[in-house]
Parts: structure tokens; sequence; C-alpha cells
């Protein structure tokens, strides 16, 4: 049904097949939290490697960053309707952490877990081959914050929310186990091609 | 409880047509939008809605709206929309809706920045903050509604921030509300206006301001809600904060860039 009045912005050229439907571009880079933005000492900062509740490996901020560290630039989608093309990431593989810990994926799902006490969850398959980081620089920068510094998850082919900020922890998980914003109503899997918003869609 | 689980999105994943009933201009760049399901649904105090436009050429927006109106109240629910100049869909709503006009909407969603005063919760009379700035106010008028509604007990204090006075929205609401004084306190912080009330502020909110705002609770705050532009609410979360309340107690919402 066309909405009476509506006719949009200006769809810009050549962006079209790069933006999911429902969402829009932006230029800024809004900022969404459920909590307060965490502050994080990096002599207090640590990232752990879980299979269940078992520890496998864990680094210090000085550790991780000697990792291989790699750049992509993906286009990242924002479940509150927003979409960034182009953005800048630099950070370590989830594959070279895996490697660093001489460990083979042992289940197919993950839960992220993070400072502040946020989570959640994404199948392994979405975080190994390239496809996702654990992120220290944005745009040639350090992470500020409020985006979720000094380090965070990023996974830009799903939802933004699975990106998780603040994040100091991957575990390993025999079942696909609900995060924060999954175990509220968002949905599991979170494709913003397929508009996996919420439960349901 | 203030259900943290069950936002009802099972329920509420299809569009569905409403209608505008009634639009009222709250400020010169603030306007409420009632409008009538036509499969009306329960919701929780602090939940939203999305809005979907669609153009003749088939393109589609998307926004989210925080509902307004308490869950209580019959008829319409009220959205409120703040006029972005740079906008795509805030000022469809402002320029071109009208009353009697269809908009397609589903939900409600959300299942964190939410609080229902259920009698039978004991937090529900624990002393709740709210924060809001400048249209961020949209979900917090909810749950002061909700709990007026309801007749609640819980002490709760709204921190409403805002450029000048007649920025406030809901302030006769609002204002009328506090005179009560039933356990619910209005502080306004205006930024660019002389305090007009005893007990308001002429600045921003900063630490000092939150530690006397919560003096007027007759207990710390088990929880705190605080929505707005992200500048906003990092100095409001940050101030709250430093004033003595938990970070893990405060909720927040952001919208815009």
């Amino acid at each position: 049904m066309a909405t009476r009045g509506f006719t949009g912005r200006p769809r810009p050229p050549g962006t079209g097949n790069r933006v999911p439907p429902g969402q829009s571009v932006t230029n800024d880079f809004p900022v969404l939290s459920a909590t307060p933005t965490q502050h994080v000492r990096l002599d207090e900062w640590t990232f752990t490697l879980k299979v269940g509740p078992k520890p496998v490996k864990s680094w210090t901020w000085e550790e991780f960053n000697a990792l291989p560290q790699t750049g992509f630039t993906r286009d990242i989608h924002c479940v509150t309707k927003w979409s960034k093309l182009d953005t800048a990431w630099r950070g370590v593989l989830i594959d070279d952490i895996l490697d660093d810990a001489d460990l083979e994926p042992p289940t197919k799902y993950t839960l992220a877990h993070c400072v502040g006490g946020y989570s959640t969850n994404v199948p392994v398959a979405d975080l190994v081959g390239g496809k996702a980081m654990v992120a220290l620089q944005y745009e040639g920068r350090p992470i500020t914050p409020d985006h979720g510094g000094p380090a965070r998850l990023v996974v830009p082919h799903l939802y933004f929310w699975k990106s998780a900020k603040w994040v100091n922890a991957l575990q390993f998980t025999e079942q696909d186990v609900a995060g924060f914003w999954e175990l509220r109503g968002y949905h599991m899997y979170g494709d913003p091609w397929r508009e996996q918003r919420f439960d349901g869609d | 409880m203030a259900t943290e689980s069950g936002s009802g999105a099972r329920q509420g994943i299809h569009w569905q047509t409403a209608i505008i009933r009634r639009i009222v201009v709250q400020t010169p760049r603030v306007k409420s939008f009632f409008m009538e399901l036509s499969r009306p649904f329960a919701f929780i105090a602090g939940q939203h809605v999305d809005v979907r436009l669609t153009a003749p050429d088939g393109y589609q927006a998307q926004r989210s709206y925080s509902i307004s109106s308490a869950p209580e109240t019959p008829g319409p629910i009220e959205i409120t929309v703040d006029r972005l100049d740079d906008g795509e869909v805030s000022p469809f709503f402002h320029d071109v809706a009208a009353v009697g006009d269809e908009i397609e909407v589903r939900g409600p969603f959300g299942g964190y920045f939410i609080w229902s005063a259920e009698p039978r919760d004991p937090r529900g009379h624990e002393p709740i903050v709210l924060v809001g700035g400048g249209s961020g106010v949209a979900p917090l008028m909810s749950i002061i509604r909700h709990r007026a509604a309801l007749q609640a007990r819980t002490p709760m204090l709204l921190i409403f921030a805002a450029r000048t006075w007649d920025d406030l929205i809901f302030r006769e609401e609002l204002l009328a509300m506090a005179e009560r004084r039933d356990g619910f306190e209005l502080v306004i912080a205006l930024s660019r206006e002389a305090a007009r009330r005893a007990g308001d502020y002429s600045r921003r909110i900063d630490r000092e301001m939150a530690a006397e705002a919560l003096a007027r609770l007759p207990a710390k705050p088990s929880l705190a809600f605080v929505c707005g532009s992200n500048a906003f609410v990092e100095a409001a979360a940050t101030s709250l904060i430093e004033a003595g309340v938990p970070s893990e107690i405060i909720r927040t919402e952001r919208y815009g860039g």
C-alpha cells in the first residue's frame, strides 16, 4: 500500500543493491546501547576463549595486539534502520584467534560476552572464513568507548547488534543460546537481507 | 514484574494499518499522532512501534517511535515525533500526514527499556528515576502515565531537559501531575533559558543536579531510564553514575546520530 503523499528521499545512485530492505543510508555513526557506555582500562582488558564453561585461552591487551592484524571494509546494517557503507575495521580475525589457541571449533554455536553484561549469539559459520573479527580500530583509529572500544566484535553481514561492543569473551556452546536482545524479542540470527529483525521475522 | 522478556514480539510481528485519528502540536518541533490500530495490542510502558511508509515506486522507509500513551489508555496509541529537518520520515509526519491517513505499523517491540507497576512486584514500589532529553521523554511519558493510571505509589523522579520552557513536551500534564504530590517529582533543566520554578535548573545536567534531584526520592532508585540523543544520554548517564547510581541499574535508549 502506498502511503499518501510519501515519496521518500532520492535514492543515491549505485547504492540500491547494497542497502537491505527497510534500511536508510546514514553518513554519521549513530550510537545504540542498552546500558551506559563502558569504560574499559587497557591494563585490565582481557579476551577469553571458552568452550562451554571452560576457559581455553586468555590474552592481555598486549598479547592480543601481537596477533595478526587484518583490515576489512564492509557495509553495516543496524536493526534500528540505518546502514552505513564502506566502514573500515582493523583487528584480529576470529580465524586467527582460533589458530593462536590451536582450537578447531568444537561446536556450531557461540555466545559473545561483554563488559557490562551484554551478550549475543552468532553461529560459528558466520565468524570463520574471514567473515568476522574482534576489531580494535575503526577508520584507522582506536575504537572510541561509545562505539565499543577498546575491542568490539564485528560481524558485518548480520544486524549490528550481533557486533557486540566491549567484547571480552567468545564462548562455544552446544546449543544456539539466546543472548541479551535475542532473549528480549530480537531474531536469533539477524540477517538484514531477510529482514530478520524480530523473533518470527 | 518489570518483565525483561516476553516483549510481545511474537504477537506483534505482522504489519497492520493504523489510522491517524488526531494530531496534537506539542511544541514548535514536536507533534503527537494518535493512531487507531486495526488490530489493537497490549503493550508495556516504554515499548515502541515500527512505522513503514511506502512511496509510489515501492520504496519503503521504516522508523521506530516510542509509544507515549499509557498501556491502560483505551483507543488510539500516541506516538510523538520530533521534526528532524534533514529527516525522511519525521518531515512527512509533520508536513504531510493528516487526520484520516492510513499508516502501516507493527509492534509492540522492546523488552528492556520497559517498566510495569505490577502491584505484586516487590520492586514495583522501589523508586525509579527517569531522565529525558527533548523528545527522549516520549517513552518515559508512557511510564509516568502508566504509574498515574494505576495510581501506583512507586516514588518516581523525572529529570526533564530541554532547551526552553516551550520545548517541554507534555509540559502542562507533567506540571499538573507534579502538583498532586503523590510521589511523582519533576525537575526541569533548561539549557537556554532561566529556570521558572523553584528547584529547577538553567543548565545542562551534571553530577550536582543529579544528586540534588535524587535526594527528592525517599530512597535510592532501583532502576534508572535515560532517553535522548546520544550526547544527552552519555552526559546524563555519567551524571547519574557520578551521583552514586550504579551503572548496572541504568537502562538507556538513544536516538538519532
